[in-house]
């Protein structure tokens, strides 16, 4: 062996030096390798096998749902699908949540990429300060502010349209996507943006022409969480949301299920129908919600 | 938006400023400093911070001194009125009992799971992402359904609950662990990823030296993966006690609080009482305690986090 070695050379000295007693074989769970992919799978039917059933139950006939809750149906009875869809009104919620969804993005990825720009590239004096704030006030409970934001929300015309939800949305939301953008921000390199301000660009510029066109993962990350946030929401939907031609597939599927508590079977099927977009978004786009939503909770927020 | 630092830097020091200086910046060019057009940049998120949080928060103070209904204009000062019947009124100090029992059972439960698969998944090599994604499936799909699919599997009539003899949800001694045990199914897959992100970070070294030492799969999680994610940890246990504080939905949702209030949360008071019995001083005062709770948890880590130097 050498002397002059990188720092990691008891990791390299373990892989390559044929003499090192574990060179050749890692050593896994004691139990063995096999033990942890049951256990692991255990846990993968646990977290899956619920939502499986709901759909097989979305396919039952409410006599085969009351024989057997728990198994596979026998007929697929897909109509179940269409009726729900109809009778809960469900055209409507998809086309509500769509807009909130639409506006609540758009505008907190602007709202979001401004700040973020300017916490990680502009020396704004406090901004350590500003973004345990930000920190801060998401941690919150909505219980807090929640009655003083419905009576204004009443007083200025706000209440039941989907303009004011989307509003709250930004509100709650834009921290959140501040924070991402701004760790994703810190990790383009400055070269070019400097480039950009010697030859006279002023901020704006520099942020429209530089900064978010690199940018650009990263919003599409801020855009999936959020969307998704907005999507799934469910304590200021039914707060902020009387009417039901206003409201969002969250609340369109808690009212149709308060009101056909006993019939499970087209319940399941407008469940699933809800959350049949999303679903499909994140196995596409997986990586990116997970690591959006996972840096909600690494402490970098 | 305020301009001090610009104007306080120019007049410090002695006045050399009389010597023309090439990069002293002119009005114009101070509007373009950075540290200024800085907080124009923050402005739109400032301003929906302000509406959403910030004002309708700082109401709440105030309305929680007062009798304010929720729905009118009028609200007559009351003093410490609302404080002091809180702690009287059996709903709270149940909903706060709840809550205490909430975050024990987040901070070991989800925890130990969230820790045991991340650590499982980091030491594999074939299926980590398929595991990853599966576990995190029921994060993503929204609360109502999630709900509605263990509230057809709890059923006392037709589903599990039929098979165990058993009411998960409509029995006082069950429906709280019940609706947890719901909410952690949704819940501890989101943890498995934040720790395995955390995980991946550890410096490889550390766990060829461990295993050189002759450490076993345990030992080198208590001695290596434990204490190299430290930070990732104290975070999320932080996190766990604010969220706690915050679970509104799967009570909600599940019980609206029943049977008796047995599952009854803050949260859950606190918005029963603005909108069902129209007592919103009351709820705003429920809310700011709320509030203080979280206050001084996050208080106590970010006090920890300047003394021990953690990096973020």
């Amino acid at each position: 062996m050498s002397v002059a070695v990188s720092p990691d050379t008891s990791a390299r000295r373990a892989r390559g030096g044929g003499t090192a007693p574990a060179g050749g074989r890692r050593r896994g769970f004691p139990i063995g390798r096999t033990a942890v992919y049951v256990a692991l799978t255990a846990l993968a039917i646990f977290s899956l096998g619920p939502i499986v059933l709901f759909f097989f139950n979305a396919l039952k006939t409410n006599s085969e749902y009351a024989a057997d809750s728990l198994g596979l149906p026998t007929s697929w009875t897909w109509s179940n699908f269409t009726s729900a869809w109809s009778q809960a009104n469900m055209g409507a919620g998809l086309w509500n949540s769509l807009l909130i969804v639409l506006g609540t993005v758009a505008i907190t990825c602007v709202v979001a990429s401004l700040a973020a720009y300017a916490l990680a590239r502009l020396k704004v004096r406090g901004s350590s300060a500003f973004m345990t704030y930000l920190l801060v006030s998401s941690a919150l409970p909505s219980q807090m502010f929640l009655v003083p934001l419905f009576y204004m929300w009443a007083r200025v015309g706000l209440y039941d349209t989907r303009i004011g939800l989307i509003l709250i949305y930004c509100g709650l939301f834009s921290p959140f996507g501040t924070l991402l953008l701004r760790s994703f921000l810190l990790g383009i390199p400055r070269e070019m943006e400097e480039a950009a301000r010697v030859d006279g660009a002023g901020e704006l510029r520099v942020f429209l022409q530089v900064v978010l066109p690199n940018a650009l993962p990263g919003i599409l990350t801020v855009a999936l969480t959020t969307g998704l946030s907005a999507y799934n929401e469910f304590l200021f939907a039914v707060t902020m949301i009387q009417s039901d031609s206003k409201m969002p597939l969250s609340t369109t599927f808690f009212t149709f299920q308060q009101g056909f508590t006993q019939n499970f079977t087209l319940i399941s099927a407008a469940g699933f129908i809800m959350i049949a977009p999303m679903l499909i978004l994140f196995l596409l786009l997986q990586r990116r919600f997970i690591n959006g939503l996972a840096n909600s909770g690494m402490g970098g927020i | 938006m305020t301009i001090p630092e610009s104007t306080a830097a120019a007049g410090a020091g002695p006045d050399v400023s009389r010597i023309p200086d090439p990069h002293r910046p002119g009005v114009l060019a101070r509007l373009r400093d950075r540290r200024v057009s800085g907080w124009l940049f923050l402005l739109p998120l400032i301003a929906f911070n302000l509406f959403v949080v910030l004002v309708p928060s700082t109401f709440s103070v105030w309305y929680s001194f007062t009798d304010w209904t929720g729905i009118s204009s009028k609200a007559k000062f009351i003093g410490l009125e609302n404080y002091r019947n809180l702690f009287r009124d059996p709903e709270f100090v149940q909903g706060l009992e709840h809550n205490v029992l909430w975050t024990l059972f987040f901070l070991i439960v989800p925890m130990a799971m969230g820790l045991f698969g991340a650590y499982a998944l980091s030491r594999i090599r074939r299926f980590r992402l398929l595991f990853r994604t599966l576990y995190f499936i029921p994060y993503i799909v929204a609360s109502v359904v999630n709900a509605s699919i263990w509230r057809s599997i709890l059923d006392p009539q037709n589903g599990l609950g039929d098979l165990l003899h058993i009411n998960p949800l409509g029995d006082q001694h069950l429906a709280l662990w019940s609706v947890e045990f719901v909410n952690n199914w949704a819940w501890w897959g989101f943890l498995v990823v934040v720790f395995l992100a955390a995980m991946q970070g550890v410096n490889p070294s550390l766990y060829e030296a461990a295993t050189m030492d002759g450490a076993g799969a345990t030992r080198q999680f208590f001695a290596v993966t434990l204490p190299a994610i430290r930070p990732t940890f104290a975070f999320l246990g932080l996190m766990t006690i604010i969220w706690s504080f915050l679970a509104f939905d799967y009570v909600y949702i599940l019980t609206q609080g029943g049977p008796a209030g047995s599952t009854d949360l803050l949260s859950t008071v606190a918005y029963r009482n603005a909108f069902s019995n129209l007592q919103g001083g009351y709820a705003s005062a429920t809310g700011i305690v709320m509030a203080l709770i979280s206050g001084v948890v996050v208080t106590v880590y970010l006090v920890i986090r300047k003394t021990r130097e953690w990096e973020t």
